[in-house]
């Protein structure tokens, strides 16, 4: 798949516009269908779409593991932090309505804030399940390639042993 | 009259895709066919007026789902291995399909105004959302202020799923080199993981 020009140069185009949809779904929740989890999703599609067309270690490059563990995390404490916010001006957990200067506007600031959460959760999740499930091949290919070569290294006890890692390769 | 046909042809598409789904053994398609389920679906939402759910149908069922799964298709075989019927399981499938088909009599028409559901709560949201919330769709003000609780729970569900196929699937977990380790549960390790290679290829 990295070899085809035209996969190469169409998701160039639609990389960063499937990033802009994902954007535009994730603010315009209050307003049109779509909301934190359907924007995650869109966003982290662009992202399996590079790692597909230009190899799971740019995409990785892109977007490191330990940030997007960061991320995951910081997408619930968001919204749970968003929760605990109320209780600093007297409202009960998740009530948005004081956070802003009128009723209204504060349950916008709180219904954006919880939905970019959920959207960057969603979004980092699905990242980190699409690294994972892809890199199992690589991560098996490694550990019997280390296999062989602790083998080969020291003196062989185990012939037998050896002689199926080779039939293997 | 233009309804019926769309739904029925969306139906039948739907049964279609299904038992092709099941009759096929090569894996590949199976995953094709299970993102054209979805998007079908999707389809049927809209035509239910449930866009949001739609879209969700959409980007989950159809994108992600379908992804995901051509991903470990990578790692086992192309074909499905011949099986012959297993007739407990599909007697307990067929009861339970029945089941279900007599107790959809029982439920309200489409869109009946008397239905239980249209006579609990969702009248004070559907008219409160704009006074108290202020926003236009409806739908995001039950999600994320009527019912926030729940969304929480789900998003920290999601949290937890993803941790768990973390710690599972070796996320966290780096090929261990040999001078780092005591050799005996190296070799423990690495064979394990053959083994686990071995049955996949085979």
């Amino acid at each position: 798949m990295q070899d085809n020009p035209v996969i190469r140069v169409v998701s160039k185009v639609m990389i960063p516009t499937v990033m802009l949809f994902a954007l535009y779904v994730q603010f315009h929740g209050d307003y049109g269908p779509g909301g934190g989890f359907q924007a995650g999703v869109i966003f982290a599609a662009a992202f399996v779409l590079n790692a597909m067309i230009f190899g799971l270690n740019r995409g990785r490059h892109v977007w490191p593991a330990n940030l997007n563990l960061l991320a995951i995390c910081a997408g619930v404490l968001l919204y749970g932090l968003t929760g605990v916010a109320s209780f600093f001006f007297g409202a009960n957990y998740l009530d948005y309505d004081v956070l802003g200067a009128t009723a209204k506007s504060g349950q916008h600031i709180g219904i954006l804030l919880v939905e970019f959460g959920v959207g960057l959760t969603v979004a980092s999740v699905m990242v980190a399940l699409f690294f994972t499930f892809a890199g199992r091949l690589t991560h098996i290919r490694l550990l019997s390639k280390m296999q062989a070569h602790e083998e080969v290294s020291p003196p062989a006890n185990k012939p037998k042993k050896k002689r199926q890692t080779g039939a293997r390769k | 009259m233009s309804g019926f046909l769309v739904n029925a042809s969306l139906i039948s598409l739907l049964t279609l895709i299904a038992i092709l789904a099941l009759r096929l053994h090569r894996l590949f398609a199976v995953v094709m066919l299970s993102g054209a389920f979805s998007l079908v679906a999707a389809t049927l939402f809209v035509v239910l007026d449930a866009v949001d759910v739609a879209f969700t149908e959409a980007a989950v069922g159809a994108g992600i789902s379908s992804i995901l799964a051509l991903a470990t298709l990578s790692l086992v075989p192309a074909e499905e291995k011949p099986h012959s019927i297993a007739f407990v399981p599909a007697f307990l499938a067929l009861a339970t399909a029945a089941m279900l088909a007599i107790a959809v009599t029982d439920l309200p028409a489409f869109g009946d105004v008397n239905a239980p559901i249209h006579n609990h709560v969702a009248p004070e949201f559907i008219k409160g959302s704009a006074d108290d919330i202020g926003i236009p769709n409806v739908v995001t003000s039950v999600l994320a202020s009527y019912r926030g609780y729940d969304t929480l729970g789900e998003t920290v569900v999601i949290f937890t799923a993803a941790i768990a196929v973390l710690l599972v699937l070796g996320g966290f977990t780096r090929p261990h080199h040999p001078k780092n380790k005591s050799p005996k549960s190296q070799s423990r390790i690495t064979k394990r993981r053959k083994n686990g290679e071995g049955k996949n290829a085979g």
